[in-house]
């Protein structure tokens, strides 16, 4: 009789227990909320040999239009992860649009993607900083989930074979721009 | 009034029920649309995470969640209802926006172990009640109390009668 009583009330406390751990909401504290990366950014470059192939991305533009990496198939792509909220995103773009003409006359390109942004506010930033590049939206963050981007901006040169050659972490430099001109230039 | 009123005042009241219908047509939605309470910030902020931080939105201080909140706002502005808004920021940010647990993966458990444990708590109650109800049947007391002895009970009753 007891055990059964012991039985029921440890089912009764076990399932108050699993109910109120769903309700609770779990608590982040400490961990930084800006998500962008501050500071001079960290270069990191993948020799031959030891470059893996870029993930898939594949996606609607901001306007709407289907779009994916493999487009660019053949072609070097500096892929650029970015948001309207993100401080560093903002400097880095007029250089990355400024580079743009160049990478295209060499058959390669930016490819912007907006990281957890609404529309609206990529939109204004495409306006405001007169981005010709395409810009694939990323609203869950699963296309940088796939290259291990959580804080922004993040860039990476990905070769004509689809395999990252150079990974950016944090504001672009003239440096990392001049590689990827390098790179389309080379036959 | 004259009579030659009349034609005229019947082909006028066509047009007046129409123009009333009309009118009816239009004003319902509207009004519909008064009754549904306003959605307000606040509100929605407790019912929302900041995406990139992973914490409930009216908590968060980033700049994405400034974002969040400037875009509920001006959907708000706009006369979106909570519903409207929810389901808009799901189209920008994605489920997880809403705090739930993924319906796939280990997301999956957070539905199906409360649902367990329910389950598993109604089937003990169902065993373990008929059984309950026995024994406490079985332990039930078949005869009275035995009577007082007359010395007992008079002092009993003296000592009850101090209290009257």
């Amino acid at each position: 009789m007891a055990s059964m009583k012991v039985l029921a009330l440890a089912g009764v406390l076990g399932l108050a227990a699993v109910l109120s751990g769903c309700s609770g909401q779990g608590n982040s504290s400490g961990v930084s909320q800006t998500n962008y990366v501050t500071g001079k950014g960290v270069q990191t470059s993948y020799p031959l040999g030891h470059r893996k192939t870029a993930p898939v991305i594949s996606g609607k533009e901001l306007g709407g239009q289907p779009l994916s990496l493999s487009t660019y198939a053949g072609k070097v792509v500096v892929l650029n992860f970015w948001a309207s909220w993100c401080v560093p995103c903002a400097t880095e773009a007029p250089m990355l649009q400024r580079a743009e003409p160049t990478l295209r006359r060499y058959g390669a390109t930016v490819l912007g993607v907006t990281y957890k942004d609404a529309t609206p506010d990529s939109e204004e930033f495409v306006r405001r900083y007169h981005l010709t590049y395409p810009n694939l939206r990323d609203g869950t963050g699963s296309f940088a989930g796939n290259y291990g981007t959580d804080q922004l901006p993040e860039s990476f040169i990905v070769d004509r074979y689809g395999h990252v050659v150079m990974l950016r972490r944090g504001e672009i430099s003239q440096q990392f721009v001049d590689r990827a001109i390098e790179l389309a230039r080379s036959r | 009034m004259s009579s030659a009123d009349a034609p005229a005042r019947r082909a006028a009241l066509p047009l007046l029920a129409a123009i009333l219908a009309s009118l009816a047509v239009v004003c319902a939605p509207a009004a519909g649309a008064a009754e549904q309470p306003r959605a307000s910030l606040p509100q929605i902020e407790r019912q929302v995470m900041c995406v990139t931080c992973k914490i409930p939105l009216n908590v968060a201080e980033s700049p994405q969640a400034d974002r969040e909140r400037a875009y509920i706002q001006s959907l708000i502005d706009r006369g979106r209802s909570e519903a409207q808004i929810k389901h808009a920021l799901v189209g920008q940010y994605g489920a997880a926006v809403l705090g739930l647990p993924a319906e796939h993966g280990i997301g999956l458990a957070a539905y199906l172990v409360p649902l367990a444990a329910v389950l598993t708590l109604a089937a003990l109650l169902v065993v373990l009640l008929p059984r309950w109800r026995r024994r406490s049947r079985a332990a039930a007391p078949g005869e009275p109390p035995a009577p007082l002895p007359p010395a007992d009970a008079a002092r009993l009753e003296s000592d009850l009668a101090r209290f009257d």
